[in-house]
């Protein structure tokens, strides 16, 4: 125990510690307190992202080699700081209106962000591990948090099982992994794939269970079946925090893991990919064309927009995990912005989640109604707005590792998809009104919604901040030194 | 040149009249209609002055791109926000800044509900449309000419007829599925060749293996933009549903973008390809022609009648740019322009009488010279126009699309012209049936005559329609400096390429293949 320097740890210990400080602040105050520990929690949630900028993102490792920080951590936690903030700030007035103001919610949120800061940064399959589970566990009981609703505690069960079972996955791929590498440190098993020529088959098989159990994580096709319920049964505030953050740490997690213990393994692991991801993006869009529950639409458009996002990764090259990144940076934001007006949604003080409710929004509620209709035409792709440069990026990255057949695939379903957005937005313009919605809506949720509005259609202007800062972050992964697609093609040019 | 951006501030001109309506108006129901009204008229004239400014200070001389403006913009990938027009473009630039006023006055009374919304997207369009034909960038362009359908999808469907939403998403997925396959292949040439700039990539035409595949994905979207045959169902529905001034722009120039695409990208890109594809296009072409008339003849919808007519009429437009000689191109550009002016001023009409009478059934009225002589003579006029009777512009854009395809094709000019003849017998039927004979419908008999909107928008193009057929040489003359700069540079391509493989013949076979 030499390496003990704790510095890069700054921000996730601080955040821990304010998260079990607030817990007894709360426990001593009763739930009377939750919206003061929620607003504290969004402080210590800033002050973490200080913390963060305070600390050197140069790569190093501590802990022995169990701890990463590099530039796409750093970055990778920045945006899920970001998310956690917003869907803080979104959930406190949620909580009083559904009369479920309890004060383990916010603690709740803090410690899956400790978690998922942690998942980021790992660089053993045991912080992995570890991190996941305080991850998930913390989700777990957020689906379920509304404990006397039926819904949400199926939603919670539903999730749980669900959960444990791809845990169980993971834990069993990673024993494959150390029985066949000797090691569950990142490096390790790099430098014991450089020797061998080629991975012995225990290994891919291990990988193939670490994959799949990370598809479960970032609810991949076909390992999706339980977004669409949890979305649904979870209370909308939950849903909205599911929407927008586990699953950007998710993919961070799933992108270290692929380019730099098993950089060397690409031609194994983008097959499985392309499976998930083609599977992805044709559920996401076909599925959700029958939905009439606007929350299980939202999580078949994710699993849809996890596909897309799975591309730039398949594309195995600098260039695709930097569109990964923007995209979800982009992803992110969209997603707030309609999560913040879903939650507007009220008539008479009850939340009404059903598309037919959005009909003539325009008339009732013109601002609503506007910025909901730019977020789904950005949501499908269509430019000038920041969801079709998501896209772009993404697509120019399967071009570029010559995945074209991927690349028309996508497209194809993306017109699919555009199809029940435009749905929303036919039902907001162009049916007839139905009752008001409540007129009051928090500050909180008018300013998510205003930044989610400002950054959709201000992105066009200035691209170059969030798509230099995507680039800076992926030089500092340890990529493979080929793709493989290029190796395969010079292989069979010397083979004629 | 280095001095104001002159594309910049036309296109974004109208951008600003539509958030000035959208954040700038406030007070009584009916006086934001009013002010939203007066606001976005004062902006399209506004923006249709510049328009003309523009082209006193264009140069007919210089076939090479003006007012280009150049700055950095996705600088991490090398897009960069790129303007510029030349003698084709210009010329649609022009059209979109005269077809927004003349829809805005069309839209005056006939429009009643969330009048500000509307004028708004027709704004927005119109800044669309004239960035679409400036862009000299490859995604710059896809910005602007993807981003038309957002606001056309909420002016068909909230503003549309009956059946406005199924139109609305038949127009909006139809002409989507068309693009992202264009934006693949846009993602393509940009790998390839490292460069979204279009003039460079119409100077260095990619590897022939490439350009086939290419060239289709192009096509896709092109060509259900045109539309032609077979992928042209969107536009009747859309036409139908639509409407009045949103038939008219569509029709005036959202189809223009399909051919413009073709000239842009297509030919000059990809020329091998191009000259591989050039008898399916003078196929389809025909087939568009002569089975659209045939269609247009049984319609018993004037807008329906008129939008079937529009497919025969690009029918032309494709026949002539894929002629590639410099009478074939420039027809099929004059074509553009012409039935860019004639259709927009028969949707026009259409809506006179529809504002009356709310039918677009030809049958329900008949005789209406009588009570409405001076709409008989303007309808008369364009009917001819479209027709292409000598001394309107109609006449100019067939007559050259002809000539070329006889210079091209003989076959396929031979059965381009029986598309004529069918293209007189179905507008005369429809305007006998319209304007003569006797007065069956009583309401119909007691229609009034054009009122004074309504004259404002028909007499300018009606004007033109003549002026363009009795001088065409206002506008060959610009045109055909860069018409020539293309076939020149597409010819070059050719021999290039064919040396080329003539070289590669006698050397060994392993150089063959994709080139970086």
């Amino acid at each position: 125990m030499t390496d003990f320097n704790l510095t890069p740890l700054l921000p996730e210990l601080f955040l821990a510690f304010s998260a079990l400080g607030l817990l007894l602040v709360g426990v001593a105050g009763g739930n009377r307190t939750t919206d003061i520990i929620c607003w504290a929690g969004v402080v210590s949630l800033v002050l973490t992202a200080f913390l963060l900028f305070g600390i050197s993102w140069e790569r190093q490792t501590v802990l022995n080699n169990m701890f990463v920080i590099d530039q796409f951590a750093g970055f990778m936690k920045l945006i899920v700081l970001i998310g956690l903030i917003v869907s803080m700030s979104l959930s406190v007035k949620y909580l009083y209106q559904e009369q479920m103001a309890r004060i383990e919610y916010p603690i709740l949120i803090m410690m899956a962000g400790v978690g998922m800061m942690l998942m980021i940064s790992a660089h053993n399959m045991l912080t992995l591990y570890m991190a996941l589970e305080l991850q998930s566990l913390s989700l777990y009981v957020l689906a379920a948090f509304r404990r006397n609703s039926y819904k949400s505690a199926e939603a919670g069960t539903k999730y749980f099982i669900l959960g444990a079972l791809s845990s169980g996955m993971i834990l069993f791929g990673i024993s494959l992994i150390y029985g066949f590498t000797g090691s569950v440190d990142f490096t390790v098993i790099q430098s014991v794939l450089k020797d061998v020529e080629m991975a012995p088959i225990g290994l891919t098989f291990g990988l193939v269970f670490l994959l799949a159990g990370l598809g479960f994580k970032i609810s991949a096709v076909p390992f999706h079946m339980w977004t669409p319920d949890v979305y649904q049964g979870a209370p909308t505030s939950v849903t909205a925090f599911f929407a927008i953050v586990p699953k950007i740490a998710a993919f961070a997690l799933l992108i270290r893991v692929l380019f730099e213990p098993f950089g060397l393994m690409i031609a194994e692991w983008s097959q499985i990919m392309v499976v998930l991801c083609v599977g992805s993006m044709a559920v996401g869009a076909f599925a959700a064309l029958a939905q009439n529950n606007i929350k299980r639409l939202l999580a078949y458009s994710s699993i849809g927009n996890m596909g897309y996002a799975l591309i730039g990764v398949i594309a195995g090259n600098a260039v695709g995990v930097s569109a990964v990144i923007v995209y979800l940076f982009i992803y992110m934001f969209m997603t707030a912005g309609v999560f913040g007006i879903l939650l507007c949604m009220r008539r008479g003080n009850i939340a009404v989640e059903k598309v037919s409710d959005f009909a003539g929004l325009s008339y009732t509620n013109p601002a609503l109604a506007y910025s909901m209709a730019i977020l789904m035409f950005s949501m499908s792709g269509i430019p000038p707005l920041a969801g079709f440069f998501g896209k772009l990026l993404i697509f120019q990255s399967a071009i570029e590792a010559h995945y074209y057949a991927l690349a028309v695939f996508g497209v194809v379903t993306s017109v699919v998809a555009s199809y029940y957005y435009l749905r929303i937005i036919k039902v907001m313009f162009f049916d007839d009104p139905l009752d008001a919605i409540d007129k009051d809506i928090p500050f909180a949720r008018r300013a998510v919604i205003c930044i989610s509005i400002i950054f959709v259609l201000g992105f066009i202007i200035k691209p170059n901040l969030l798509i230099a800062s995507a680039k800076s972050a992926t030089t500092s992964l340890l990529l493979p030194p080929k793709t493989p697609v290029v190796m395969i093609k010079s292989l069979e040019e010397d083979g004629n | 040149m280095v001095d104001f951006p002159l594309l910049t501030t036309l296109t974004f001109l109208p951008l600003i009249g539509a958030l000035l309506i959208i954040f700038g108006i406030s007070g009584k129901p009916e006086d934001v209609s009013n002010n939203a009204r007066h606001m976005a008229l004062f902006t399209s004239l506004f923006a249709l002055a510049f328009g003309l400014f523009l082209y006193m200070r264009f140069d007919p001389e210089i076939a090479d791109f003006q007012f280009v403006e150049q700055t950095g913009w996705f600088r991490q990938l090398g897009i960069e926000y790129h303007m510029g027009v030349d003698g084709i473009s210009v010329f649609f630039v022009l059209l979109a800044v005269l077809l927004t006023p003349i829809c805005i006055l069309a839209s005056w009374n006939s429009i009643k509900t969330r009048v500000r919304e509307y004028m708004a997207c027709f704004l927005i369009l119109e800044t669309l449309m004239i960035g679409t034909f400036c862009a000299l960038d490859t995604v710059l362009f896809y910005v602007f000419f993807e981003a038309v359908l957002i606001p056309m999808f909420i002016i068909i469907g909230v503003w549309g007829g009956p059946r406005r939403v199924y139109s609305a998403y038949k127009f909006f997925l139809y002409t989507l599925l068309g693009s992202v396959l264009m934006l693949l292949a846009l993602l393509v040439l940009y790998v390839q060749t490292g460069s979204t700039n279009m003039i460079t990539l119409m100077e260095n035409p990619v590897a022939r293996d490439l350009q086939f595949m290419l060239w289709l994905a192009f096509f896709a979207s092109f060509a259900v933009k045109m539309p032609m045959w077979p992928v042209h169902t969107w536009l009747p529905d859309a036409h139908v549903e639509a409407p009045t001034a949103g038939s008219v722009i569509l029709a005036g120039v959202l189809l223009k973008m399909g051919g413009y695409g073709f000239l842009r990208f297509s030919i000059p890109m990809l020329p091998e390809a191009t000259e591989f594809f050039t008898p399916m296009v003078f196929w389809l072409s025909i087939i568009a022609i002569i089975y659209t008339s045939l269609v247009a003849l049984v319609q018993e919808d004037m807008k329906k009648l008129i939008a079937y007519s529009s497919v025969a009429h690009m029918g032309f437009v494709t026949l002539g740019l894929f002629t590639l000689n410099q009478q074939g191109v420039e027809g099929g550009i004059y074509q553009m322009l012409s039935h860019g002016l004639i259709s927009a001023a028969l949707f026009l009409c259409v809506g006179v009488v529809y504002d009356r009478l709310h039918t677009r059934e030809i049958s329900r009225y008949g005789g209406i010279v009588k009570n409405m002589p001076r709409y008989a003579t303007v309808f008369m006029i364009l009917m001819l126009g479209s027709v292409g009777l000598p001394g309107t512009s109609g006449f100019v854009g067939e007559f050259l699309a002809l000539l070329g395809a006889y210079r091209a094709d003989t076959v396929v000019a031979v059965f381009a012209t029986t598309g004529m003849v069918l293209g007189a017998t179905y507008m005369l039927m429809l305007y006998r049936r319209v304007v003569f004979g006797p007065q069956n419908n009583d309401d119909a008999a007691k229609m009034k005559d054009l009122d004074i909107y309504e004259k404002l928008t028909l007499v300018p193009l009606v004007v033109l329609v003549i002026w363009l057929g009795v001088f065409p040489t206002t506008i060959t003359k610009a045109i055909s400096p860069s018409v020539e700069r293309l076939i020149v540079q597409y010819e070059n391509a050719l021999t290039l390429a064919k040396e080329n493989a003539a070289a590669l013949e006698g050397a060994p076979k392993q150089e063959e293949g994709i080139t970086p």
